[in-house]
């Protein structure tokens, strides 16, 4: 399988403004150095608790924020990004390379480029309460993409809504309704089919059912599925539930503070993680079967502040297996076994 | 021993423009001592309203229609009918003998107050006597122990502060100090009892497991994590050593890590306290880990009660086996619950859940089944068993 989306060492860092003249102050390193490859086809889940910056890198792989550093390939093939890599490891700045870089890196994208991308791959929001206009229509809501990006006009785009809408899981009916008077489901579903629009090729979900119920999420998970399926969908699904990734997911991210501290099959990183986060994350996962109760690690303390990370591994403060190396150096990501990669100066 | 809350045919409605909104309809439960009993539902499925129901803070346009709530007073030996009380004796048991924590600690606390001074008020309020006897024994120690020239100035006025405090300890609204209490400048006389409840509050802050209590207790919520946040709040509903603890979805706005700090917590205080805990939560995992029995709500009704054990090896009534299978599980396939969540303006008749049973009956849609207990402690509302 070829990688649709690649991720190398992105960074994106917001200033913290103070003083009279707003000048900035500190950095927030939201994203420091996520190095990640989403194949084709794949349904990548990225978990991690609030404040570790999955939102963030959603929302600047799909470009909506400009990352500070670093490269985002979509659908680039190999060669091109061995070029690159070579000629920017020979310390070269010369035009061939920007040209490349102009060509191909996201990161650099800018105007009708962008557009041009932003139909092939689409972001749904984390709360259908705020990601719907509430002053507009459902069917203009749904159709706005396609009047956006030029795909289709008139008679064919109220069909094609139409379609979109049954395809989720609604009527024809509602589509002259406005979002409010839809349920949290219904409006998630609305969402999706937004994002469907255009036939993307790549959907990033930004937790995508954490304002549902479990009946509902379980409604909007088989949604998913379907989908992928029948448009041959990748996805990369941001959550911070782990049964949710473990059950649905092919291929899971484990973020802490910025950064990727362990990535594997889900069967892998659920039933011999190697990261000592990754592995107090998951006993800490409450698991509605009493029988499982046992095991339990409680983690000290909490997630430090993205604007002060701690020096070395920034999980060090909280691991019980710090060393002096983790208070100095910060880990990089290394195979453990294949497609397995962790972080970790002493993995379990 | 005698079940601490016993809720009998409690019935809460909302008259709203649009009609009314049955949001518990019949319900039955018993709380029973020293333990902690999970309610578990979907949005709008009445979970809150109980636990408001039971403090009587119902908001408006809602009322308790009918109905009793029971609570036992093991030092009276008695049952207090809750929804008879009058107002003030209910303020009395609201925060100092059932206590309540909140969904979200950020709105649940005031954001103009610190912390200190928010768990302190609840000593203020409950605790008077107490407080007046601690600085009366302070007060004491000032004067056997005060030597030298400041505190022979000082003694005469210690003295009459003493005075004071013992008659608050003897009755916590005497006439005297209330009347100090409302003139300026001596009302002062009786900052003691604020700094005692200072004190209380570090010790209380410290029982929740926050580190550098002392600098916690003088910041404002918004200095605090929201995990810190939620133990602030947890503190203060613990502060007078309720005999019930309502939390109503603590660790819903929580990351995983922290939620297990917290299950934690209150896994502590049950033991330690010997409290009852009220633990309301839409997440099964979560209800699963904390409590003894467990309830399921749908649409205002309970389903089904059991010992934790049995509802999630062996659920009857058929929500609760659909809400189960609907939680992602690695190598389950996921199931959904056909239809949607009852209208509460106009639920079905019979069983509300009816019309997305997989197994309804004709006699489903007509009558409503009454909870009836199938096995040891194990209690169902369903025409199937």
């Amino acid at each position: 399988m070829d990688t649709l989306v690649d991720i190398k060492k992105l960074k994106k860092h917001f200033p913290i403004l103070g003083g009279v003249f707003r000048r900035p102050v500190g950095m927030v390193k939201a994203l420091d150095g996520v190095s990640l490859a989403i194949r084709r086809g794949q349904w990548l889940g990225l978990v991690g608790e609030s404040g570790c910056g999955k939102t963030t890198l959603a929302k600047t792989v799909i470009r909506l924020w400009k990352p500070t550093s670093g490269h985002i390939y979509f659908d680039v093939p190999d060669e091109t990004k061995a070029l690159i890599e070579e000629l920017e490891s020979q310390g070269k700045n010369g035009s061939k390379l920007n040209y490349l870089l102009n060509e191909n890196d996201l990161a650099t994208f800018s105007g009708n480029r962008l557009r041009s991308l932003r139909r092939r791959a689409q972001l749904v929001h984390q709360d259908p309460f705020t990601s719907l206009d509430p002053r507009m229509k459902i069917k203009s809501t749904v159709g706005e993409p396609l009047r956006i990006h030029h795909v289709l006009s008139g008679e064919a785009a109220r069909s094609a809504v139409k379609e979109l809408l049954e395809r989720v899981g609604l009527s024809a009916g509602q589509l002259e309704r406005y979002p409010h008077q839809f349920s949290g489901g219904q409006r998630q579903r609305i969402a999706i089919a937004r994002a469907l629009a255009t036939k993307p090729e790549f959907i990033a979900f930004d937790e995508p059912t954490s304002a549902l119920d479990v009946s509902v999420q379980a409604q909007i998970l088989n949604l998913l599925k379907d989908l992928k399926k029948e448009f041959g969908l990748t996805y990369l699904y941001i959550t911070h539930e782990l049964l949710i990734a473990e059950s649905v997911c092919d291929y899971i991210a484990v973020m802490y503070l910025g950064k990727v501290v362990e990535m594997g099959r889900p069967e892998e990183i659920f039933h011999s993680p190697r990261h000592p986060y990754s592995q107090s994350l998951i006993a800490a996962t409450p698991v509605p079967d009493p029988s499982r109760r046992v095991g339990r690690i409680v983690l000290p303390g909490e997630v430090p502040s993205p604007a002060n990370p701690p020096p070395g591994c920034a999980f060090h403060p909280r691991c019980s297996r710090a060393s002096d190396e983790c208070r100095e150096l910060a880990p990089e990501l290394r195979p453990v076994s294949s497609d397995h990669y962790v972080a970790c100066f002493h993995p379990l | 021993m005698k079940d601490l809350i016993k809720i009998r045919d409690l019935a809460v409605r909302f008259y709203t423009y649009e009609g009314i909104v049955y949001a518990i309809d019949d319900l039955d439960l018993e709380i029973r001592q020293g333990e902690t009993l999970g309610i578990v539902g979907e949005t709008g499925s009445g979970k809150t309203m109980t636990a408001l129901a039971i403090l009587r803070l119902i908001p408006y346009p809602g009322k308790i229609e009918s109905g009793s709530i029971l609570f036992f007073d093991k030092s009276i030996d008695q049952e207090l009918e809750l929804l008879k009380l009058r107002d003030d004796r209910m303020r009395s048991i609201r925060g100092n003998r059932i206590s309540m924590v909140f969904q979200e600690p950020g709105a649940a606390l005031n954001p103009v107050y610190t912390i200190g001074d928010q768990i302190s008020e609840v000593f203020l309020l409950h605790r008077r006597r107490e407080l007046a006897q601690r600085a009366k024994q302070r007060l004491d120690s000032l004067l056997s122990d005060g030597n030298g020239l400041a505190a022979g100035v000082k003694r005469p006025f210690w003295g009459w502060q003493r005075r004071i405090y013992d008659k608050i300890a003897k009755e916590s609204h005497a006439f005297e100090p209330r009347l100090l209490g409302r003139l300026p400048l001596f009302r002062r006389l009786l900052w003691r009892m604020g700094y005692e409840a200072k004190l209380l509050t570090v010790d209380m802050l410290k029982d929740v497991e926050i580190p550098d209590a002392a600098r916690v207790a003088v910041q404002y919520p918004h200095q605090l994590s929201g995990g810190m946040k939620q133990r602030a709040v947890i503190a203060m509903a613990l502060a007078c050593s309720p005999e019930l603890l309502i939390a109503d979805e603590p660790t819903t706005s929580l990351d995983v890590t922290i939620q297990a700090q917290m299950l934690e917590l209150f896994r502590r205080i049950k033991v330690d306290k010997g409290a009852s805990i009220l633990f309301i939560t839409h997440n099964l995992g979560v209800a699963s880990e904390v409590c003894d029995r467990v309830a399921v709500m749908y649409a205002g009704r309970l389903c089904e009660v059991a010992p934790v054990g049995e509802m999630f090896v062996h659920p009857l009534h058929p929500y609760t086996k659909a809400l189960l299978n609907a939680v992602p599980m690695p190598g389950k396939k996921l199931e959904t619950i056909p239809g949607v969540l009852a209208d509460a303006l106009n639920p079905p008749p019979g069983c509300r859940f009816h019309p997305r049973c997989p197994s309804a009956m004709p006699i489903c849609g007509q009558e409503r089944a009454k909870l009836k207990e199938v096995s040891k402690d194990h209690m169902v509302a369903c025409h199937l068993y």
